[in-house]
């Protein structure tokens, strides 16, 4: 077992699998000789030759659109978008193409690609680096959405992305990408998709979160604890489809939930949590149900980018109204 | 003196000076060694900020910066051949040229500083903001100098593209609206060989960029993007013409990035430190100084005034934008909306709740 970053993971899932399975390539701007601009493919055009590693010209519509035409046709590409800022021009090509080739031709093409991006603010980058746009992808029937929370799920869930036989959005918190290590297994064992993990066990209170925010999350867990508030705390993983079981269980438990995402709150996916818990577990809440999200703005460049990310304070605050309301 | 080509022999792209400042053919009339010295003192003035932007990133005080150095030419020759009505569409390594448009260096270390004040320029007001979504701001320049034709305005916009920026399909769409409506557009394609790791032969198979323009009607021409005479001469060429209403042009400036991409990028893990020092040799601003010196329009005792002059202006833009106080969180709401709507005013409050006190830092 090897102390990995989340980086570092990706980088192994990826030469793990195209070591082991050769139709798998990989396809974006800057990831051969340089290793993507965060290093995620470090290495493996070096390993694995240029033709399985493809620098491609700078164009996101057309990166998606090859990826849906190699997927149709036996590969399993795996495309980089640079950052989550650049990644609309592909919008056109995963509505339209990806997540519905299987259903346009009943079954007879299907697609099997993942498209990784950086996401989400905190790490000080320019102008259209730092956008969280998962609840986008989420709307378009047919996709996978997945966003791993630590290196040992990055692994995991990067694993099962590629061994899914549909197309899956694979959203990297940047934020994570060498905050902290662990242990990760490099032994091809993948992580289930569709499924909500369990991080923290709690009775009063449930915390539902997913990438970067389970940090913020799980620090409020803590602090809550020293309040005697006993949280319990949901890793989403993979966003659509959603395991709405794991967290109605949940809530069904503690009464009470708050859901904390980095996207802006305006339809972001936490009001589809929301939703399905309003339609399904009203009768076993003590408190409404909150949402700790960013404001509805664009991500404010650097200086103020940490007032846009929810806080600890902003959470423990919404978990101490929900326990007062109650 | 020199050869009497007008061509760089390589290339076969325009030239006036040759790397070594050497006359190629007559300068044209409409380049002074009054506006000659003008030149060499902004490109000059860009390169002291440039070093002083990455001094500042490297030491935690600005956020990731994209240097300008090497480029000097094809941003300043291409600015003075506008006109201070004239619009400008920027990427976002086109600060040389917004400076010359009044763009002020503390509002550009602002912007890269991550403060979004450093976009409301105090110059020229109808300037776009820099573009980072490479290739979105073609399309914009088309639109404004539609905009502009429509309004019987005498007004002319200039874009700057990189060259990895051309394999976009944002680039392919606007350039051939603005064939098609044949407006008063000038696009100049930085081709500094690089975008980030990506040599310019991996993102086009074609022989030159400038010829993109065949397939759209539009007229394309190769210049030698660190020859400022070529870049000013052709440009204003390219921007009478707009203006006189024979539409738009594409023009290639060969150039190089003598620097990483940004101040986020190791350029030598994918480029050979020797291709670099040999393209020193070719850089625009020794290539001037070496023409006006030569001509005796500049001197040691000149050249002394302006670095020290230029480290002046930029150390005073520095403490200008280290004064500057982070605008606090309503700045993530004041220009949202041209008023903000009911439904965000908790919203706003939830923030000046959890406002830390201080407010932020730089960088
Ligand atoms: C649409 C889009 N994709 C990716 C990026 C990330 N990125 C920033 S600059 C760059 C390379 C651009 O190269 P080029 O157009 O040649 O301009 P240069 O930076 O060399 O001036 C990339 C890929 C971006 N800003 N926009």
């Amino acid at each position: 077992m090897a102390e990995l970053s989340l980086v570092e993971a990706v980088n192994h899932a990826l030469a793990y699998e195209m070591a082991n399975d050769e139709s798998v390539l990989l396809l974006g701007e800057d990831i051969g000789v340089n290793g993507g601009v965060f290093r995620a493919t470090n290495g493996l055009q070096a390993r694995f030759g240029r033709e399985r590693v493809i620098d491609t010209p700078l164009a996101e519509g057309a990166i998606a659109g090859v990826a849906v035409g190699m997927a149709a046709m036996g590969l399993k590409p795996v495309a980089e978008i640079q950052f989550t800022g650049f990644i609309y021009p592909t919008i056109d090509q995963m509505i339209n193409h990806a997540s519905r080739l299987r259903n346009r031709t009943r079954g007879r093409l299907t697609c099997p690609m993942v498209l990784r991006s950086p996401y989400g603010a905190g790490i000080h980058a320019p102008e259209h680096h730092s956008e969280s746009p998962e609840a986008l992808f989420a709307h378009m029937p047919g996709l996978r959405v997945v966003v791993p929370s630590s290196p040992a799920r990055a692994y995991g869930l990067l694993l099962a992305a590629m061994r899914d036989p549909d197309p899956v959005v694979f959203l990297e918190p940047t934020r994570l990408y060498r905050l902290f290590k662990q242990e990760v297994a490099d032994e091809g064992e993948s992580l289930p998709l569709d499924a909500c993990f369990l991080s923290r066990e709690g009775k009063d209170v449930t915390l539902v979160a997913w990438g970067a925010m389970m940090q913020e999350t799980l620090a409020a867990a803590d602090a809550l604890e020293q309040q005697g508030v006993d949280a319990e705390v949901i890793d989403v993983a993979t966003i659509k489809p959603l395991d709405m079981e794991t967290i109605l269980r949940s809530v069904e438990k503690t009464g009470r939930c708050v859901i904390i995402h980095e996207a802006p709150r305006t339809a972001g996916f936490g009001a589809e949590i929301a939703a399905e818990i309003a339609e399904r577990a009203l009768f076993s809440l003590l408190a409404p149900v909150k949402r700790v999200a960013a404001y509805d703005v664009v991500v404010p460049l650097s200086r103020l980018e940490r007032q846009y990310i929810p806080s600890v304070d902003r959470i423990v605050d919404a978990v101490r109204s929900v326990m007062e309301g109650s | 003196m020199g050869i009497h080509t007008s061509v760089d022999p390589e290339t076969g792209a325009v030239r006036f000076l040759s790397p070594e400042g050497a006359l190629c053919r007559p300068i044209p009339s409409s380049l002074s060694d009054e506006l000659l010295v003008t030149l060499y003192r902004a490109m000059t003035r860009t390169r002291i900020f440039d070093g002083k932007a990455v001094a500042l990133q490297r030491t935690g005080q600005l956020g990731t910066f994209a240097s300008a150095l090497g480029q000097e030419a094809v941003g300043v020759g291409a600015a003075a051949a506008m006109q201070a009505h004239d619009v400008l569409a920027p990427s976002y390594r086109d600060h040389g040229a917004q400076f010359l448009r009044g763009m002020t260096m503390a509002e550009c270390l602002l912007y890269w500083g991550g403060d979004e004040r450093g976009s409301d320029f105090a110059g020229p007001r109808l300037d776009f903001p820099n573009c980072v979504p490479v290739a979105t701001q073609i399309a914009h320049a088309v639109g404004a100098s539609y905009a502009f034709r429509l309004q019987r305005a005498d007004r002319v916009v200039v874009t700057f593209i990189g060259d990895g920026g051309t394999a976009n399909g944002g680039f392919y769409e606007a350039l051939n609206m603005a064939g098609v409506w044949r407006t008063p557009t000038v696009i100049i394609i930085n081709n500094n060989g690089w975008a980030i790791s990506t040599p310019c032969a991996l993102e086009c198979a074609a022989p030159t960029l400038a010829q993109k323009g065949v397939a759209v009607g539009i007229e394309g021409w190769q210049i030698d993007g660190n020859d400022v005479v070529a870049v000013y001469d052709t440009v204003r060429q390219a921007v009478e013409k707009a203006r006189a209403g024979q539409g738009p042009t594409l023009i290639e400036a060969l150039t190089y990035r003598l620097g990483d991409h940004t101040t986020a990028d190791d350029a030598t893990r994918y480029r050979d430190p020797e291709l670099v020092r040999r393209e020193w040799a070719r850089e625009p601003i020794a290539r001037l100084r070496a023409y006006l010196l030569r001509k005796g329009a500049w001197n040691q005792e000149k050249e002394d005034a302006l670095q020290r002059e230029s480290l002046e202006e930029v150390g005073q833009a520095v403490n200008a934008y280290l004064a500057t106080h982070s605008a606090g969180c309503d700045a993530m709401f004041d220009h949202l909306y041209a008023t903000l709507p009911a439904s965000y005013v908790s919203q706003r409050d939830t923030a000046r709740r959890f406002e830390p006190k201080g407010g932020g830092g730089h960088g």
